[in-house]
């Protein structure tokens, strides 16, 4: 065990995905010489070189669309994109191209590329670089959507993403690039090729090497418990794990639920989960309206409405273009104790805290 | 002063990056024909290839208006010297890339006239198995790569292509189609400026056939001469008379070897009106009756015609033979594809994902989510 970034999961798996197959490359801005605005690929380009450290021009609408074009000749191009804000600009490439081109020439050609981008407000940067728009990507069939909450997850499905021949939009959020989280002590042959391959390095380098690659599509109960079921993904998954913590103290069992893949969307794992528990909160880093909570809350009606004590409630960001100032900015977003109110209330409903009231006092 | 090429042919103007292009009009004056000795076999296919074109694309229209075809259906009538030129100067392993008006370079890369005609009638046996029609299709062993619905979206995919077989240390040259209109969009711009800043052996060709659908190229285009773009890049460019095959070749096999041999991207233009719609369905109104007649009197492939059998490469009688092969070819495949089963709806979410996942949803309308 160890305890590492997430910025540094990401870094190390990038480093040992380029090691272990020669076909992966990196583009974007600012990813090279600059060793990336996040210092995600710190080092890379000293490492790889610039065949395989590619600083692109700022034209997000050419750059994601050459890696497509590459993907389509074999190569696995994993593209960062500066924050999800920019990646509207490359949203014709997006969807009209990488996510059909493996459906509208009949499965002959498919698109094995990663974007990665960040999103996330809470960094007073105002309402154009402040979005989490992963809806108008998890709306499109042919594109895979994946939100990793922890380093250890961060790395599992990066490995994934890299080596799936789909296209795939691998979310980041700011909040997250600097927590921490451990790694397990695996054993995945992947190590032992990494390290008999040269990469050395340093131990993290080795865990990461060890990590298995995740299952995309595949959501993971990762707090089990009896009253409530919370789900969210990216940093509202952290923030529900906060808050099951909180509650826990005062002896009530939360079930959290983590999506980690917005699409696929394990529908199974959810609806499983409410039917154990008979109630649910949606935890969503964006807009309410048309939402992934409400996909979820749709998802729960379908498959849950018989075991449902109470209403499905929804906790999101609010319905602004996020403002500069700290205080509306913090008040816009979504928060532990946002959430915790709204876990209480659909309690309250069920008459399950009343009754868990009762038995403390 | 402008440089060009002491051995360039007449009907093509060509401007080296730091210069200033020739402004000579590329469709004035000169006759067809006297740029390249090609030899006489060569003619005659090329002659066979835009009969077959033509023949082909006349008998989509008929298709399509006995509802055979559907959607929209963007024929190659009287760019056939075009593609045919263009296509000659590739090598099977050349990679290509086009728009939705890409019948002809379907057929001219050497994809037989069944399967794309099978394409078109939305058939499993057609070249991207019915999931494309018209305007997608697809054959990787044939290399080409696609045709693309958004106007400008193939340039980025071609870029990238370039891009893919420069790192792997091939040869292979990347064409890339496109129509006039398209050079205004944001794409053109973005993929000629990292094809020309990293090296891509990519050939960029313009068909500039003077309209995108009814607007013409003076109003979409500041510099409707679209082969000067090229300088804006440091990029080789060069306009060549679109109607002459032989022309078309010439200027093809410079942008491709030089794209070849110097890994470097080229723009190439070629000057080559549509005779009819945009569109099957398009009655052309925004040209006028006479503009309408130029056009047709002046059919680049009756042109080619008059032209092999004057200069003894063609005589009539041998031209008739041909004629009545590539009917027989054209009707062969209208038939194969009448015959050809339509895909099974059981393959309805087959191509979704090349990495099937768990939680993949495949429901049909009429399907509950979870059970019944
Ligand atoms: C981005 C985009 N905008 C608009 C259209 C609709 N449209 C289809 S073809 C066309 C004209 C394109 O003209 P040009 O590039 O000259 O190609 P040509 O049809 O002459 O081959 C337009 C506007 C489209 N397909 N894509």
């Amino acid at each position: 065990m160890a305890l590492v970034t997430y910025r540094q999961a990401l870094r190390d798996t990038l480093r040992a995905e380029m090691l272990r197959d020669e076909n992966v490359f990196l583009m974007g801005e600012e990813i090279g010489l600059f060793e990336g605005s996040y210092k995600i690929t710190e080092g890379l380009l000293k490492e790889f070189g610039p065949r395989r450290v590619r600083d692109t021009p700022i034209a997000e609408e050419g750059f994601v669309g050459a890696a497509i074009g590459a993907a389509m000749l074999g190569l696995r191009p994993v593209v960062e994109i500066m924050t999800i804000n920019f990646s509207l600009l490359a949203l014709d490439q997006i969807v009209n191209h990488a996510a059909k081109i493996y459906g509208m020439f009949g499965g002959q050609c498919s698109v094995p590329m990663v974007i990665r981008t960040p999103g996330g407000g809470g960094q007073q940067l105002g309402a154009t670089h402040s979005q989490n728009v992963e809806l108008f990507y998890s709306f499109i069939p042919g594109l895979k959507v994946v939100a990793p909450s922890t380093p250890a997850e961060a790395s599992a499905m990066l490995k994934a993403a890299i080596r799936d021949d789909d296209p795939v939009l691998f979310l980041e959020n700011l909040a997250l690039y600097n927590t921490k989280g451990e790694l397990p002590a695996g054993t995945s042959s992947d190590a032992g090729a990494a390290v008999a391959g040269g990469s050395g390095g340093s131990s993290t380098q080795m865990l990461i090497d060890s990590i298995e690659p995740a299952e995309i599509g595949r959501a993971a109960v990762t707090r089990p418990g009896t009253d409530i079921t919370i789900i969210g993904y990216s940093r509202m998954a952290q923030v529900a794990a906060e808050v099951a913590e909180t509650l826990a103290g005062e002896g009530i069992s939360a079930e959290v639920v983590d999506l980690r893949s917005l699409r696929p969307l394990d529908r199974e794992t959810i609806v499983e989960s409410v039917r154990r528990t008979g109630c649910a909160v949606v935890a969503e880093d964006d807009w309410l309206t048309y939402g992934i909570g409400a996909e979820i809350a749709a998802t729960i009606q379908e498959g849950a409405f018989d075991w449902l004590d109470a209403p499905v409630r929804r906790v999101a960001m609010a319905e602004v273009p996020l403002p500069y100032a700290k205080p509306l900015e913090l008040a816009a977003l979504p928060s532990a104790d946002s959430l915790l109110t709204a876990v209480r209330a659909t309690l309250r409903s069920t008459g399950r805290l009343a009754a868990l009231e009762t038995t403390r006092s | 002063m402008a440089e060009t090429t002491k051995a360039r042919p007449r009907k093509t103007v060509r401007s080296k990056p730091g210069s200033t292009p020739d402004t000579e009009d590329a469709r004035d004056g000169g006759e067809t024909g006297t740029a390249v000795p090609a030899d006489r076999s060569e003619l005659v296919g090329y002659y066979r290839r835009m009969l077959l074109i033509r023949r082909f694309e006349e008998r989509a229209a008929r298709a399509y208006t006995e509802a055979k075809i559907g959607g929209y259906c963007h024929l190659n009538l009287g760019e056939e010297a075009t593609v045919v030129g263009l296509l000659a100067a590739l090598r099977p392993t050349d990679y290509l890339f086009t728009n939705y008006r890409e019948h002809g370079y379907a057929l001219a890369k050497g994809i037989s006239p069944e399967r794309v005609m099978a394409e078109l009638y939305g058939r499993s046996t057609g070249v991207s198995k019915g999931w494309g029609g018209s305007m997608h299709m697809f054959d990787a062993e044939a290399r080409l790569l696609g045709g693309y619905g958004i106007v400008g979206g193939q340039l980025p995919l071609a870029t990238g292509a370039a891009l893919a077989v420069s790192y792997k240390g091939g040869d292979d040259v990347v064409m890339c189609q496109m129509g006039d209109g398209t050079a205004a969009i944001g794409a053109f711009h973005e993929s000629l400026n990292l094809a020309a800043l990293w090296d891509l052996p990519a050939v960029f060709v313009v068909i500039n056939n003077g309209l995108g659908m009814g607007t013409p190229v003076e109003a979409s285009s500041a510099e409707p001469e679209l082969y000067r773009r090229g300088a804006a890049y440091r990029m080789e460019s060069a306009r060549v008379d679109g109607t002459d095959v032989v022309a078309v070749f010439e200027a093809a096999r410079t942008a491709v070897e030089h794209a070849r041999a110097e890994s470097r991207p080229y723009l190439l233009e070629c000057v080559s009106p549509r005779l009819r719609g945009h569109s099957v369905v398009d009655p052309a109104r925004y040209r006028s009756k006479e503009e309408r007649q130029a056009l047709l009197d002046q059919d680049p492939l009756a042109a080619f015609a008059a032209r092999l059998e004057r200069d003894g490469v063609l005589p009539a009688e041998d031209r008739a033979v041909i004629e009545a092969e590539v009917a027989a070819e054209v009707e062969a495949a209208a038939a194969f594809a009448d015959q050809s089963p339509a895909p099974d709806v059981s393959t309805l979410f087959d191509y979704t994902y090349a990495t099937p996942v768990p939680g993949e949803l495949r429901r049909l309308p009429a399907d509950p989510v979870f059970g019944s």
